[in-house]
């Protein structure tokens, strides 16, 4: 099935681990992380893996609670230990993460990777100056004077379109706007140049003016010093207009992946048309009835049998498929994996039939 | 372009049953200093010379950045809050001033329902206090009991009636809306003022809710006020969309005619920052899209004249000098603007040069509030 009308999509996209030496810059394989709690163990990440690449974004969407904050703390390495099993490799620039010494882990924090969260406030401390913070995030990795670091500071600031950097480097957090703290958190990852910045839900938060300015951003930087940029929302118009590549995520598990222009014009797994049909549209004429998914997303102590989706799923048992008794495999091909017994072909058909004329 | 997909989804024609009409609505919120002796020293003017009008059965869209005014509009509209200026007449009555007991039988009438599922039902009280309770408290006879009563409005807003004994913890977030909507409908509201009531749902729990809400009104004669700032809900569920900008509607049109010729600048900017869920054309998308620089002011000392000035490409000499009037350009469609958008600023080139010149507006330097 490769089909490969994406020029920008080069080899596969995940390779569930079995090389010990990983070609891309960020290898996810297999990852893991399960919580135990009293009402029993919260598989909430289970068995994800993907690649990215310096200079690509890959987009992760998929409901409230399906596991993106977990799979990108995972490889963060911010889960507290003792109360987290997590498994599976995380290989970054060459380097194992998930079996390497949290200290080792917390260096490359912050330097090699940086996080962008949907709160600004949890992330910035509200008694220092924004620029003081700035500075300390730059001195724990480079020694220099309080002076540089507070003119590198500045120069961040405007470099994310703080206006009168010199003079709003001296404000507090609640001194600034939704918007500008955004920016100023940005900034605050940006301060050692990370090659690989996370972005959780940046703009949900945020008005769709100041969401504009902040995507135009975070795109305008990847394109300055290619970084490879992860982002995570629920958004599908926010991953449009950013991520080269989507990873569709429902309970802990990738139910389809592949470019963003195949996932959004031949999508094929029945929860990505799901999320599609539920989606109001502002550029197109307004439809008479969204087509919502019914059911209300699973519980993750005790997921569904077989395919987690079924219980939600239209096409679930169509022609004799195991949907209740068997997990399907997230099917690769070389540009386009799909995670669903329906056969391909049948998917296709159903998708140009029945799903594309409604959406 | 769009076409009407349905015949009731036009304009609220004039001369239709009008509902409510709200004119020079204001809210001042008075800022205190002092702690023995407290002095008013200025205002947040929240809501500052608000003009609507809502016709029977239809949905009235009201869209604009956070801290608009938009929440305070919706509380003032169902008396929640008593205004500072201007008048609400409702079917026919003013309910400007009326006192809280004057108002009590009109509070029927007119319900709300709020965008938080989570913080609006009473975690200690069962789904069947909860919805039961306007009942109660308004002596509403029910012939077959509060409970059968209950009951019913589950079902009509797709629970079902064995969750009467249940709690709101046991109910996920879209359960939890559709319990709220049942509560508002217990009166059997003619009016209904939804506050963001999906913005904090997942986008396929969202989607059944925005169809429950589609079916009630075509099943009950219900009238929306629906506030919201994801435009393209606004755009699948309204009639006629109006839009806020600090405090005031700065345009008012039904649907078809907002999103395809925007006659305000802030308007357009407001729909070209609308990601567009299409990666082959986001190319152009971002090439025609019109990014404001610096934030909104404050609404205790908004600009003089057009309060879009500080952000207007646009903007002349007189924008500053004169405050422009909401006025009826087009069928129905009534902007406040000294220059209005052209045809011609709509076209690709037109757009571009707007993306262009909004980038060179300087950013006003004042800390927003
Ligand atoms: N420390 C923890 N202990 C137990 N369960 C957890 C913990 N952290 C997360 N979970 C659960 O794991 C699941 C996945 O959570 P996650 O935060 O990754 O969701 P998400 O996809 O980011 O959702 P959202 O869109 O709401 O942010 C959820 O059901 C959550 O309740
Ligand atoms: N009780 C109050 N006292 C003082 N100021 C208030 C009060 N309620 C609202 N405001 C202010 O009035 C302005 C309008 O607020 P409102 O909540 O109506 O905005 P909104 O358009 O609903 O915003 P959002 O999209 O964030 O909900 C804001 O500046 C807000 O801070
Ligand atoms: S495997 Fe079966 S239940 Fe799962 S998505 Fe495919 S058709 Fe639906
Ligand atoms: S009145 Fe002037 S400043 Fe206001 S929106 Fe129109 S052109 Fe812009
Ligand atoms: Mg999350
Ligand atoms: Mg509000």
């Amino acid at each position: 099935m490769a089909t490969t009308n994406s020029p920008t999509t080069t080899g596969p996209l995940a390779q569930p681990g079995r090389l010990p030496q990983p070609s891309a810059f960020l290898d996810v394989r297999d990852l893991r992380v399960h919580f135990p709690t009293d009402d029993g163990v919260v598989k909430a990440v289970d068995g994800v893996s993907f690649t990215l690449e310096r200079g690509r974004t890959l987009g992760i969407v998929g409901e409230s609670g399906s596991g993106k904050s977990v799979t990108s703390l995972g490889i963060l390495g911010l889960h507290r230990r003792g109360h987290t099993r997590i498994s599976g490799e995380v290989w970054l620039d060459g380097e194992e993460l998930v079996s390497a010494p949290p200290e080792r882990v917390r260096r490359l924090r912050g330097r090699k990777m940086a996080m962008i969260f949907q709160d600004p406030l949890t992330a910035m401390h509200p008694y220092f100056t924004v620029g003081a913070q700035i500075v300390e995030a730059y001195r724990v990795h480079h020694r220099v004077s309080r002076a540089v670091a507070r003119r590198r500071a500045v120069d961040l600031l405007g470099r994310v379109g703080i206006p009168q950097p010199a003079r709003r480097v001296d404000d507090h957090p609640h001194q600034f706007s939704g918007g500008m703290r955004q920016r100023a958190m940005i900034a605050m990852a940006l301060a050692n140049d990370p090659d690989l910045l996370i972005a959780d839900e940046p703009t949900t938060a945020l008005d769709v003016t100041v969401q504009a300015q902040i995507l135009d951003l975070i795109r305008d930087l990847q394109d300055e010093y290619r970084s490879a940029v992860l982002i995570i929302t629920h958004d599908l118009g926010v991953v449009a207009e950013l991520a080269d590549d989507i990873l569709v995520m429902y309970a802990g598990r990738c139910v389809e992946e592949g470019s963003a222009q195949t996932l959004f014009r031949r999508p094929e797994h029945p929860y990505t048309w799901g999320l599609l049909g539920s989606m109001p549209r502002v550029d197109r004429a307004a439809r008479d009835r969204l087509v919502p998914i019914k059911g209300s997303p699973p519980s993750l102590i005790n997921l569904p049998t077989g395919c987690a989706f079924h219980p939600r799923c239209p096409h679930q048992g169509r022609d004799g498929i195991p949907c209740r008794t068997e997990v399907p495999d997230l099917a690769q091909g070389s540009d386009h994996g799909v995670a669903c017994h329906l056969p391909p072909t049948e998917r296709r058909r159903t998708f140009a039939e029945d799903i594309a004329p409604a959406l | 372009m769009s076409t009407h997909t349905s015949p009731d989804r036009t304009t609220a024609r004039p001369g239709t049953d009008e509902l409510l009409r709200v004119t020079g609505l204001e809210k001042h919120f008075p800022i205190t200093r002092g702690a023995f002796i407290r002095r008013t020293v200025g205002a947040v003017r929240a809501v500052d010379g608000v003009d609507l009008t809502v016709a029977t059965g239809e949905t009235l869209g009201l869209v604009g950045e956070s801290g608009c005014g938009k929440s305070t509009t919706g509380r003032l509209i169902s008396r929640l809050l008593r205004p500072t200026g201007g008048s609400i007449v409702f079917d026919g009555r003013d309910i400007t001033d009326l006192s809280v007991r004057r108002m009590r039988p009109l509070r029927r009438e007119i319900q709300m329902i709020f965008q938080d599922p989570y913080s609006s039902l009473n975690p200690r009280h069962t789904v069947g206090t909860i919805v039961g309770a306007p009942l109660r408290v308004q002596d509403i006879p029910t012939p077959h009991g509060v409970k059968r009563a209950v009951q019913e409005l589950l079902e009509l807003v797709g629970l079902s009636p064995e969750h009467y004994n249940r709690y709101p913890h046991e109910f996920s977030g879209g359960q939890r809306q559709r319990i709220g909507i049942a509560r508002a409908l217990a009166l059997r509201p003619k009016l209904i003022v939804a506050d963001e009531p999906v913005s904090a749902l997942d986008v396929s729990i969202q989607a059944q809710v925005v169809n429950l809400l589609d079916d009630l009104q075509r099943e009950l004669g219900l009238t929306y006020v629906f506030i919201a700032h994801d435009l393209s809900v606004v755009k699948h569920i309204c009639d006629r969309v109006a839009v806020m900008y600090l405090g005031k509607v700065v345009e008012v049109a039904p649907r078809d005619a907002l999103y395809a010729t925007p006659l305000h600048p802030y308007t357009l900017a407001l729909l070209s920052a609308v990601p567009v869920p299409d990666p082959d054309r986001r190319d152009r998308a971002q090439r025609e899209r019109i990014l404001l620089t610096g934030d909104v002011p404050s609404p205790v000392d908004p600009p003089s004249g057009c309060r879009f000035r500080t952000r207007c490409w646009k903007a002349r000499e007189r924008c500053e000098r004169e405050t422009p009037a909401l006025r009826e350009l087009a069928g129905g469609h009534l902007v406040a603007c000294h220059f209005p958008v052209e045809d011609a600023e709509r076209t690709p080139r037109g757009r571009i040069a707007a993306h262009l010149a909004a980038a060179d507006v300087a950013p006003a330097t004042t800390t927003p509030a």
